[in-house]
C-alpha cells in the first residue's frame, strides 16, 4: 500500500503551515468528540495554538501561568478525576523543566496526561539555545508508559492529537513552531505505533521523524539524479517503536540513516541504533544535533548550519553509500 | 462510615495504628519512622472519622480523596487503611518487601485504595488542586472534599507554592490541606535547613484559610476539618502541630529517626512503650472501655 503524498511535494512552493497548527486544530475537534478533554497551559495559549480549544469550550480549559511543574501535577489531578487533560507549553519548559513530575504522576500512575512540548528544535531560531529543545525525545521515550509522537506536518499533527485524545495512555506530542512543507494529505494513514514508507528503494533507507521526513523525502528525491535509489521510512511514533517496518527496510536497503531536530544520543537516532544493534545490526549514520546546543539565527539559516536540509543531507547520504557496504546481519 | 467512634476509641485506633507502624517499620528493616508515628492520631482521625470512604469499594465514586504528598510516611496510611478493612493486617509485614502492594513509596496502580504515586515531594497540592478544580468548575460536585497531607520540610518545594497560589487564585474550598508541621526534616530542623516561618501568613497571603492546631488532639483534628469544610470561599489549610515520633519516648522530637527504622530491640522497647501508653497521647482518662 502506497504512502499517499501531497502533488506538491517536491515543487519550491510547496504548501507551508506550523505542525502546531493541527494541534490546535486536532484539539478542538477531539474536544468536541468527546467531553471529558480538558485543556491546561502555561502562559503560552496562543503560541501553543490552544487558543482554539480556549474560545471553543472556556469552562474546560485551565490557565495555570508560569508554572510548569504545577501544569502537570495539576494535570494529573484532573486526570484522577476522570478527565483527559492536555498540558502544553514550549518543549524547553515541559518537559524541560517538569520531568520529575511528569515521571510520578503521570507516567508510573500510568493516567492519560498529555504532555504538549511545542516550539522543539533548533527551529525556533532568534531565542537560542535555552528555548531550543533537543533532549526532549530522549527524556521522554526513556519513561515507562509514556507515547512519544513527532509528527511530520500539520496535517499529520491533527491525526495524531486526535489518536492521543482516545489511547488512555500518558503520551507526549513534539511540536514546532515554524512552518514546514506539507507532505502528507487527509487520506494518508497514521497510527500510533506505525511507521510508514513514504518511498521505496534499495540502495539506503533514510528513516525520519518530525518535520525531517520532508527533508529526507526531498532528499531521496534529489538523490535520483546521482543514481541512489533511497527508501524514506516516516517514523511518527519514536514509542512504541514500529519495529517491524524499521528492521525490514533495514533488511532490504543495507544501510540506514537516521535524521531528526534533536540530540541524536538518546533521541530518535539513538532509538534506531538500540534496536537495529539488538536486531539486526546495520550500518547506520544519524543526522541531527551532534551533542551540541543550538544557538541564534533564523530557522532555516539554522537547520542549514546543522545540516538539516536536504541540500546538506543529500552530500552525507552519497559520502555514507559510496563508503559504506551493505550489510546487515539477522540474528 | 464509623463516624460513630467515640474520641477514647479513636485514641485507641491511633495507638492500634502506631503499634502496626512499629512492626511494619521493624520487619522492614527500613522507612522513616518519626513522620509515620507523628502522623498517626490525623490519620486514626481521616479514616475513622472525616473522610466519607468505603474500604470495600475503594472506587466509590462518591468517595472523599486523600493524596498524601509526603510519600515517605505512606507507613501510617497502609496501617490505617488496614485498620480500616481495605486490606488484611497480616499484608502490613510485606512493606517494602519484593512482590508486595506495599511500596516504599505509594504506587497507586499496585494498592486500591491510594489516589496518586508520591515520594518525590512537592506535587500532592497540585494534583489535589487538579481534582478539586475538576469538582468545582467542571462536574458541579458540591458535597465531596480533597485532602491532601503535605509534611513541613516539603514547603521548601517550589512546586507547592506554585500550586498554591492556584488553589488560591481559584477559591478551590474543597481542598482542605494538613501541614504536618512537625519542625524537623532530614538535615535538622526545618527553621534550620530551611525557615518556614511565618507559616501562617504565608499561607493567607496566598489567599487560603488558615487554621492552627494540636495534630495530636483528635477532637481539633475533626473540628478543625469540619470548619475548613464551612468554609466556602477560599481553600483551607490546617497548620498540625506534632511531635515527631510520637508515642516512642526515645524518637519524639528527634530529627535522626526521619528516615531511620527500628531494630528488633528498638522495635520491642517501643511497643511496650506504646502498650503502656494504652492510646493516651492526648486523653488523660480512664483505660480501655
Amino acid at each position: 500500500m502506497s504512502y499517499p503524498l501531497q502533488p506538491d511535494v517536491f515543487n519550491d512552493d510547496v504548501k507551508l503551515e506550523p505542525i502546531r497548527a493541527g494541534f490546535g486544530r486536532g484539539l478542538k475537534a477531539a474536544g468536541a468528540a468527546n467531553d471529558k478533554i480538558v485543556a491546561l497551559c502555561a502562559d503560552l495559549t496562543e503560541s501553543t495554538q490552544m487558543h482554539l480549544f480556549r474560545n471553543e469550550f472556556p469552562s474546560r480549559f485551565v490557565e495555570v501561568g508560569i508554572a510548569e511543574q504545577n501544569l502537570v501535577a495539576v494535570a494529573a489531578g484532573l486526570a484522577r478525576a476522570g478527565k483527559i487533560p492536555f498540558a502544553s507549553s514550549y518543549a524547553a519548559f515541559s518537559p524541560g523543566r517538569n520531568w520529575e513530575q511528569i515521571k510520578t504522576t503521570a507516567a508510573i500512575n500510568n493516567q492519560p496526561v498529555k504532555i504538549i512540548g511545542s516550539h522543539a528544535g533548533v527551529s525556533v531560531g532568534p531565542d537560542g539555545a535555552t528555548h531550543q529543545m533537543l533532549e526532549d525525545i530522549a527524556l521522554m521515550r526513556v519513561m515507562p508508559n509514556m507515547v512519544v509522537i513527532a509528527p511530520g506536518d500539520s496535517i499529520e499533527a491533527e491525526k495524531a492529537t486526535r489518536a492521543i485524545a482516545e489511547n488512555g495512555k500518558p503520551s507526549y506530542l513534539r511540536l514546532a513552531r515554524e512552518k514546514s512543507p506539507i507532505f502528507s494529505t487527509d487520506e494518508s494513514p497514521f497510527e500510533i505505533g506505525q511507521a510508514y514508507i513514504l518511498c521505496d528503494g534499495h540502495d539506503v533507507s533514510l528513516m525520519g521523524t518530525g518535520a525531517m521526513s520532508y527533508q529526507l523525502l526531498k532528499s531521496a528525491h534529489l538523490l535520483e539524479s546521482v543514481g541512489i535509489n533511497a527508501e524514506v521510512v516516516h517514523v511518527p511514533t519514536i514509542k512504541p517503536l514500529d519495529d517491524a517496518t524499521i528492521l525490514d527496510s533495514a533488511r532490504r536497503c543495507g544501510r540506514v540513516i537516521t535524521a531528526e531536530e534533536a540530540q541524536i544520543k538518546g533521541g530518535f537516532g539513538g532509538a534506531i541504533a538500540e534496536l537495529l544493534s539488538e536486531k539486526m545490526p546495520t550500518p547506520l549514520k544519524r543526522i541531527g544535533m551532534q551533542d551540541r546546543y543550538g544557538e541564534s539565527g533564523e530557522p532555516n539559516e539554522l537547520l542549514d548550519y546543522f545540516g538539516l536540509t536536504a541540500e546538506k543531507m543529500v552530500d552525507v547520504i552519497t559520502d555514507f553509500v559510496h563508503n559504506t557496504p551493505k550489510y546487515h546481519q539477522e540474528y | 462510615m464509623s463516624g460513630q467512634l467515640t474520641i477514647r476509641q479513636l485514641e485507641q485506633k491511633a495507638n492500634d495504628i502506631r503499634e502496626d507502624i512499629i512492626r511494619m517499620l521493624e520487619a522492614a528493616r527500613s522507612g522513616h519512622s518519626a513522620g509515620p508515628l507523628g502522623l498517626a492520631d490525623i490519620f486514626a482521625a481521616l479514616y475513622f472519622n472525616i473522610l466519607n470512604i468505603d474500604p470495600k469499594n475503594p472506587e466509590w465514586p462518591e468517595r472523599d480523596i486523600l493524596f498524601l504528598s509526603n510519600g515517605h510516611t505512606i507507613p501510617v496510611q497502609y496501617a490505617a487503611m488496614a485498620e480500616a478493612g481495605y486490606f488484611d493486617k497480616d499484608e502490613l509485614l510485606t512493606l517494602r518487601k519484593l512482590g508486595s502492594r506495599l511500596q516504599g513509596h505509594p504506587e497507586r496502580e499496585r494498592l486500591p485504595g491510594l489516589e496518586s504515586t508520591s515520594g518525590p515531594l512537592g506535587s500532592g497540592l497540585s494534583q489535589a488542586s487538579g481534582y478539586a478544580y475538576a469538582m468545582q468548575y467542571m462536574d458541579n460536585i458540591k458535597h465531596r472534599f480533597v485532602y491532601v497531607v503535605m509534611g513541613d520540610g516539603e514547603l521548601d518545594e517550589g512546586n507547592i507554592w506554585e500550586a498554591a497560589m492556584f488553589a488560591g487564585k481559584y477559591k478551590l474550598s474543597q481542598i482542605i490541606a494538613i501541614v504536618d508541621r512537625n519542625n524537623i526534616q532530614i538535615d535538622g530542623s526545618t527553621e534550620d535547613v530551611m525557615p518556614l516561618e511565618d507559616l501562617r501568613e504565608k499561607w493567607e497571603s496566598f489567599g487560603w484559610h488558615v487554621l492552627e492546631i494540636d495534630g495530636h488532639n483528635i477532637e481539633s483534628v475533626i473540628d478543625a476539618a469540619s470548619m475548613a469544610r464551612a468554609i466556602t470561599n477560599r481553600p483551607s489549610v490546617i497548620i498540625a502541630h506534632t511531635i515527631p515520633g510520637k508515642g516512642v519516648d526515645f524518637m519524639e522530637y528527634d530529627y535522626k529517626w526521619h528516615g531511620v527504622a527500628p531494630n528488633s530491640d528498638q522495635a520491642k522497647e517501643a511497643l511496650k512503650k506504646l502498650r503502656t501508653l494504652d492510646g493516651k497521647i492526648t486523653f488523660e482518662g480512664a483505660g480501655v472501655e
